[in-house]
């Protein structure tokens, strides 16, 4: 439509391809005109300062200029302030309403100088980063000496602990995990065997399908997967629910009331997935198994009953058992990283965010770390 | 009941406030004052002993050292500013916690006791609810309740009026006075609310974080009054600093 501001500023403003800024060489002063608007601020930012290096500036004439808005006032004042000679030009002329934004912009403390912090070279950046890496570890160490307090002190006094608390908390990451859980167990069942009968086949080891099905999975696949499940799962929960109980001066809260965060917070978590974590495993190496044997039974010349017969018979006590410490120390190590992200956060939502990431990152090296422990371990051990 | 000397706190190593020395005495409506970002609510953390100060004591009367007292039957009260309740816990539950915790009584007493409690904050019927489902104003008063529900006679406020509507920061003002009053509790309150402070505060000190340090200290419409400090003048008349100049 005519006359109708569709937002740019050549189509709505016929003056608007008119110079805004002239240099008035014979009065020594540079002259703006027309409307000095947002809009047109890269223009005017590019003709003004090519006028200032056409030589010297002694005033700055408004008194042609129609509007002055916000983003134009502050070119003007940027660029005034980086007038090298002193006294700097006056500004002069201009509507009372022009004048009203002007000020706004240029008045007293325009040019202070804003203290800039110094640039850190990489040496510095190096040490900075080195310094917070043994900040963090001392932090988890503190985290680990009072987590271990707490522990200590739960023992002595069990009447003080929230029992009620472990037992939803047992709830919450493990019950309600239980389908993911065995759905997953479920899955890694089914892919091994694949796997182990399309290599064993070849070699007529049909049988043998049971026996690295069983091993693969209670010894590594299914505490392994299912601690992954749960430091995806719980560990996350944890560390954004005590992160936003930390960011919300809960956790403050509950230690002006005389309760230890660590007592009351950190252990019933614990002790629930250092609990609970053995019995979805267990619930991973019943359904992988049976993932196993539906494979095997579907794709190799073996009967169920030779499946399970062969499925005893590779499997001991002590395979068992070492899946089960093991995931009951995952169950720890998951627990353990969440609370103390936690705990350790800081700076709002962007904090519990952060917080809830870098518990499940840290879980997952933790957990692979504490898997390789263990191989060795149980070597030494022989189990 | 309270003394201060040579404090200085920050965060980390970082000095915010130095050599800070005052008193307050049983009965007071002591306020802490001071612009955004001049370590009210950061001197108040050490007040409670949650952070420990970089230099200088805090002794709380008959208590000592506040940083001694967690682990222990409450010798204080704390209202934090956003109230800070246990989200998965109802109302009436926040404020049970502490008598659950910390005295041998029985379920219906803590009820009884609980009920109470909320009633003289004006939230009574509101115990089966949860923080979620209270507004700003009835989250403070159920943080008022929970700190006051062990009858300690020290209660720390941060900000109590801060974010709510003048009618509501009006019924919180007069609650804080009332429980002074009738209570006899004493009143530690972090504040900026110029409202508030006049219609509750005994004594106050002023921080300054220019300075680092206690700007004025005083009764705050006197110094509103007679300060020869412009920006004490500008703080308690809500003026600019040009303004006063």
């Amino acid at each position: 439509m005519p006359g109708e501001d569709n937002g740019d500023p050549r189509r709505s403003d016929p003056r608007a391809e008119r110079r805004l800024v002239r240099y008035d060489a014979s009065e020594a002063r540079i002259r703006f005109a027309g409307a000095l608007t947002t809009v047109s601020a890269g223009r005017l930012r590019a003709e003004l300062y090519r006028a200032l290096g056409e030589g010297p500036v002694r005033a700055l004439d408004l008194s042609e200029v129609d509007r002055l808005e916000g983003g134009a006032a502050a070119v003007l004042a940027d660029a005034w302030c980086t007038v090298d000679t002193l006294p700097r030009p006056e500004f002069i002329g201009g509507e009372a309403h022009v004048r009203d934004v002007l000020d706004l912009f240029v008045g007293p403390d325009a040019c202070a100088v804003r203290p800039v912090p110094p640039r850190r070279g990489f040496f510095e950046e190096a040490g900075a980063a080195t310094a917070e890496m043994f900040a963090n570890v001392r932090a988890l160490l503190d985290f680990i000496g009072e987590a271990t307090l707490a522990t200590v002190a739960a023992v002595r006094r069990p009447w003080t602990v929230a029992w009620s608390q472990v037992s939803r908390q047992m709830e919450r990451h493990g019950a309600d995990g239980l389908a993911i859980v065995a759905t997953i167990g479920l899955l890694i069942g089914l892919i091994t065997a694949f796997q182990a009968a399309v290599q064993l086949r070849k070699f007529g080891a049909d049988t043998l399908v049971a026996t690295l099905v069983g091993l693969s999975l209670t010894r590594e696949l299914a505490p392994l997967m299912t601690a992954i499940v749960v430091a995806g799962r719980s560990g996350a929960a944890i560390a954004a629910e005590l992160g936003t109980m930390k960011v919300s001066e809960e956790v403050d809260a509950l230690t002006t009331l005389g309760l230890c965060p660590f007592r009351y917070l950190v252990f019933p978590r614990c002790l629930a997935l250092v609990m609970v974590l053995p019995l979805l495993t267990i619930v991973a190496d019943i359904i992988g198994l049976i993932g196993g044997a539906l494979v095997a039974l579907g794709t190799l010349e073996v009967s169920l009953r030779g499946y399970v017969l062969a499925t005893r018979d590779a499997l001991t006590l002590n395979d068992v058992l070492g899946g089960l410490i093991k995931a009951a120390a995952f169950g720890g190590i998951i627990a353990l990283v969440a609370c103390e992200r936690g705990l350790a956060t800081t700076g709002g939502a962007e904090g519990v965010g952060r917080a809830t990431t870098g518990a499940v990152v840290k879980t997952l090296f933790y957990l692979v770390v504490a898997d390789a422990v263990f191989a060795v371990l149980f070597d030494i051990w022989g189990i | 009941m309270i003394t201060v000397r040579d404090l200085s706190i920050g965060h980390g190593r970082m000095p915010l406030m130095e050599h800070l020395d005052f008193e307050v005495d049983r009965g007071d409506v002591f306020l802490i004052l001071g612009g955004s970002g001049s370590g009210k609510s950061t001197l108040l953390r050490h007040l409670i002993g949650l952070q420990t100060p970089l230099r200088g004591t805090i002794q709380l009367e008959g208590i000592g050292d506040p940083r001694f007292v967690h682990g222990r039957r409450p010798p204080f009260g704390v209202m934090f500013q956003s109230g800070a309740l246990f989200g998965s816990m109802t109302l009436a539950q926040n404020v049970a916690l502490p008598l659950e915790t910390w005295t041998d009584l029985d379920a219906d007493t803590i009820a009884s006791v609980v009920g109470g409690t909320l009633r003289l904050v004006g939230l009574e019927g509101a115990g089966d609810r949860l923080p979620a489902e209270l507004s700003g104003g009835m989250k403070k008063r159920a943080g008022i309740a929970r700190a006051l529900v062990l009858s300690t006679d020290l209660l720390f406020l941060d900000e109590p009026s801060a974010g709510l509507d003048p009618i509501s920061a009006a019924g919180l003002d007069e609650l804080l006075v009332t429980l002074n009053r009738s209570l006899g509790l004493t009143l530690v309150v972090v504040t900026h609310e110029l409202e508030s402070i006049y219609r509750i505060g005994s004594r106050c000190i002023l921080l300054d974080k220019r300075t680092r340090g206690i700007l004025a200290r005083g009764e705050p419409r006197r110094l509103r009054d007679t300060s020869p400090d412009n920006f004490v003048r500008a703080f308690f008349n809500r003026r600019s600093l040009e303004a006063v100049r």
